[in-house]
């Protein structure tokens, strides 16, 4: 094993572009650090990023928020006007883990990892997230919806860091996310969904359902076609074109698409009593 | 592999080790510092047993590789006193002891920032500390009465 900690960006990213194949970026371990011991480290070589100066930032502006490569969950939820502005993002923070994982693990940590079971990308997918790639040849932003290509595949390239996520600000009149799992606390998702709505329309994202974080197109269709449902079975039938259900070790494909359902159906079911209309 | 030359500061004293690079935090504090308190229960991040403190925030020390500890602080259960394990002695907050290196690091932290439970529960804040025995009551109980000493009940964990 061979760890590289250089303390600037420049520096790193010169690291990632070696010819000899891009060392695996690390940031807060709490994906990368699971069962270390296990795992075949000899010729694995680490690009430490705990040094790299300028990466932790949370810049709130009135248009746009943008999160920094090494921002962790816990940055987030006490940056209190962070918080406040994209409560969303802050409910997803105290979803992930419990404060010993909230301390350590990062936003784009979690993007980078790919799970399609993480809660971050859940939040920020409904929020229109882009992420800001680097690499010694240029800068691109890419849309995080559509950065998945595949079970813990993505447009990432190797030579590419991810240095920031950007969010616009929006008024949103509806905001919700939910996460079911063995336990409330400290778990990782079974079934995970985010809405949120506001004049860009709806958006809904679904993860633990497919091979990664997806956006729920079809419903979002329905839903601002100003579409209502009458049971769970419609919603249902609505989200077998978006989402591909998989059976795993933590659940089943049906139990999966039953769950996504009724969670969303009832969610929707409430806010049209509370609101008179969706 | 070449050897990590790691210096931080150990529960407030300054360390100089040589550590194998693919070292964990829990490996360097148990087997090169002798701070046993600290225990690996699942080795994932999920138990919480292995909680320290690091630059003043709770980690699971087994998901910590120790060459980002280089330079930084870290304080483990060696470092409570006993104005946090006191109450929790008294209160059937351990049983077996095998989550309790953790608990007494989460109680002296969350005694420290007393503010963080303004926006949370304690039981949310003590979610990453599993308790395979006590049912979690007793943990709950004992954390509420070191936190707040009026709380402390005493009588049930006395036998314990």
């Amino acid at each position: 094993m061979k760890v590289l900690q250089p303390d600037n960006l420049a520096d790193a990213l010169q690291l990632l572009a070696e010819p000899d194949g891009a060392p695996v970026p690390i940031a807060g371990g709490t994906d990368l650090c699971v069962h270390w011991p296990a795992r075949d480290l000899d010729n694995t070589r680490f690009l430490d990023l705990s040094r790299v100066a300028g990466l932790s930032r949370l810049t709130l502006t009135d248009n746009a928020l943008e999160i920094g490569a090494r921002t962790t969950y816990w940055d987030l939820i006490c940056a209190a006007d962070v918080a406040k502005a994209f409560p969303l993002l802050a409910q997803a923070a105290r979803l992930v883990g419990a404060i010993q994982i909230q301390t350590r693990g990062t936003w784009a940590g979690n993007i980078a990892n790919g799970s399609p079971a993480a809660d971050g990308v859940l939040a920020l997918m409904v929020c229109d997230a882009s992420i800001v790639l680097q690499s010694v040849r240029e800068t691109r932003e890419a849309p995080l919806d559509g950065f998945f290509t595949g079970y813990k595949q993505s447009v990432r390239r190797p030579d590419e860091l991810i240095v920031a996520i950007r969010l616009p600000r929006r008024a949103y009149t509806f905001e919700w996310l939910a996460k079911v799992g063995a336990r409330r606390a400290q778990a990782i998702s079974k079934v995970g969904v985010a809405m949120t709505r506001s004049e860009n329309g709806w958006r809904v994202a679904a993860n633990s359902v497919a091979p990664f974080v997806c956006r729920c197109r079809a419903l979002e269709a329905a839903l601002n076609a100003g579409r209502t449902f009458t049971s769970p079975q419609n919603v249902r039938s609505l989200l077998s074109a978006d989402v591909a259900a998989i059976t795993d070790l933590r659940s089943t494909a049906e139990y999966r698409e039953r769950v996504l359902s009724r969670l969303i159906f009832y969610r929707l079911a409430e806010l049209d009593r509370s609101s008179g209309h969706v | 592999m070449t050897d990590l030359d790691l210096s931080f500061m150990l529960n407030g004293k300054p360390v100089r080790l040589h550590v194998r690079p693919d070292a964990r935090l829990l490996d360097v504090l148990r087997y090169d510092c002798g701070c046993t308190g600290a225990k690996e229960g699942c080795g994932e991040g999920e138990c919480g047993a292995c909680t320290v403190l690091l630059d003043g925030l709770p980690v699971n020390s087994c998901l910590v590789p120790a060459f980002q500890v280089a330079g930084r602080s870290v304080e483990t259960v060696e470092a409570v006193g006993p104005e946090v394990t006191g109450p929790l002695n008294r209160t059937g907050t351990a049983q077996c002891g095998a989550c309790s290196p953790g608990i007494v690091v989460m109680t002296r932290w969350l005694r420290e920032h007393p503010e963080v439970l303004q926006d949370a529960t304690l039981r949310q804040f003590m979610s990453g500390n599993l308790c395979r025995c006590t049912g979690y009551d007793s943990v709950i109980a004992g954390v509420a009465s070191v936190l707040d000493p009026k709380e402390a009940t005493g009588g049930e964990g006395a036998s314990a």
